[in-house]
């Protein structure tokens, strides 16, 4: 508006120096063509600039400060996320590794008990095949004696008969004789072993 | 022809200029993105060099938001008129005639005036007249001085360095590219060996245009902003 002004203002100054000069041109003054055009001209190029370029650039200038700001903010809320993340996993691993030391020396305590009571069960089996074993053993030697006894008794009145030639009928007699005998000789022993 | 509305080749070099200068930040600033590609970057740092190196680092942020779009059209408009020299088909830079350095030359003057005045109407005549500390005596020499320097010196000065710069370039451009074709086509003989000079000193100049198209652009944005900042100065 003010360059349109001031053209039109210098026209008219033109124009009236043109008609003092009547026909002949001042070469010392420009064309009045020449001044309009680049008035025009200017003014074109202010407006575009003024109210469509610059504000456009100045729009996202402030846009692009925004969302530097906006992004700085954000990576500074974002790292203290991931602090706060990292020293959670640090608490974390920290218990973990407790946890797991204390899972394995719990596990060594246990494995150590089982074994010492595996042996304990096996040490009682043993000794009660042990104790069964010398039982049978004793009821089967107790057996053999018994029937040996009988047998010799018998085998011993049978030769005594052989001896002194007679019969000896009376069994109930003779097995108590051999019976005698018999405890007479267990007790010489005992005597003998217990010297 | 003869009305105020007539075009010449200049005049459509200038439309071309602006429209190639319009098209470019459209598609630039069309679809802007907070991360930006490879389009936008360039924009954006061509529009960051005006605002931060040129406005913001002479005015402060306070006072260069206001004076932002007027800097910024400038420098963009003279760099886009300036380059039109070294273009081929156009050849010719559309700041070389004067309307267009004088119509920016008054705007800025209007710009620094306006920023004077509506801060401080005293305190802009008197920093801009009556430098403090000077003696009285003195002072009838130097505010005629300061008068002419700021009010009109600046602002001619401001139009005729882009146009004679201009200017200059087109002149030494077009000498040396037409001693070239003389040389190598109507000359004859040995003198055909003398256009390979004149093709490269042509060539230097092309890209020295090139330098000078943007440092003129640089300059007058510069200048116009430092008039508008030693308008808002305080007491000095």
């Amino acid at each position: 508006m003010l360059a349109v002004l001031t053209s039109s203002i210098l026209d008219s100054a033109i124009l009236a120096a043109a008609e003092e000069g009547e026909t002949t041109v001042n070469p010392l003054l420009p064309a009045d063509y020449d001044i309009i055009w680049s008035a025009v001209i200017f003014v074109i190029v202010l407006v575009f600039f003024w109210r469509y370029a610059l504000p456009r650039i100045q729009t996202m200038l402030d846009e692009r400060s925004a969302a530097i700001e906006g992004q700085i903010e954000a990576a500074t809320v974002a790292k203290a996320e991931a602090d706060a993340a990292l020293e959670g996993y640090r608490a974390q691993l920290a218990d973990a590794r407790g946890e797991a030391a204390k899972i394995r020396e719990q596990a060594r305590l246990d494995g150590t008990k089982i074994l010492a009571e595996l042996k304990e069960q096996a040490t009682a089996e043993a000794a009660r095949i042990t104790a069964a074993a010398q039982a049978t053993i004793e009821a089967e030697r107790q057996a053999a004696l018994v029937s040996l006894r009988s047998e010799v008794g018998s085998l011993a009145i049978t030769l005594a008969s052989g001896v002194i030639g007679e019969s000896l009928g009376d069994d109930k007699k003779s097995t108590a004789l051999v019976d005698r005998f018999l405890a007479d000789l267990e007790a010489d022993e005992k005597a003998k072993a217990g010297k | 022809m003869g009305t105020p509305f007539e075009i010449n080749r200049i005049m459509l070099v200038r439309f071309i200029a602006v429209a190639a200068l319009l098209l470019l930040f459209w598609l630039g600033t069309r679809r802007m993105r907070t991360i930006p590609g490879r389009g936008q970057s360039l924009v954006e740092l061509a529009i960051g060099f005006v605002r931060d190196s040129i406005v913001y680092n002479n005015l402060g942020e306070k006072d260069g938001k206001r004076f932002l779009p007027l800097i910024t059209t400038i420098f963009f408009l003279v760099i886009a008129l300036n380059i039109t020299g070294i273009i081929p088909f156009l050849n010719i830079a559309g700041s070389s005639v004067i309307g267009l350095p004088l119509v920016l030359a008054v705007i800025a003057y209007v710009a620094f005036v306006y920023a004077g005045i509506k801060k401080s109407p005293l305190g802009f005549v008197k920093n801009s007249l009556v430098p403090s500390g000077v003696p009285i005596g003195v002072l009838l020499v130097v505010t005629p001085m300061e008068f002419i320097s700021t009010f009109i010196v600046r602002p001619v000065t401001l139009a005729l360095r882009l146009l004679m710069n201009m200017v200059g370039g087109h002149m030494l451009l077009v000498l040396c590219f037409s001693a070239t074709h003389f040389f190598l086509f109507s000359a004859g003989g040995w003198f055909g060996l003398f256009s390979i000079g004149t093709f490269a000193f042509g060539f230097a100049f092309t890209l020295f245009e090139i330098m000078v198209a943007a440092l003129q652009a640089y300059v007058f944005a510069l200048l116009t902003t430092i008039y508008i900042q030693l308008a808002l100065v305080e007491e000095h």
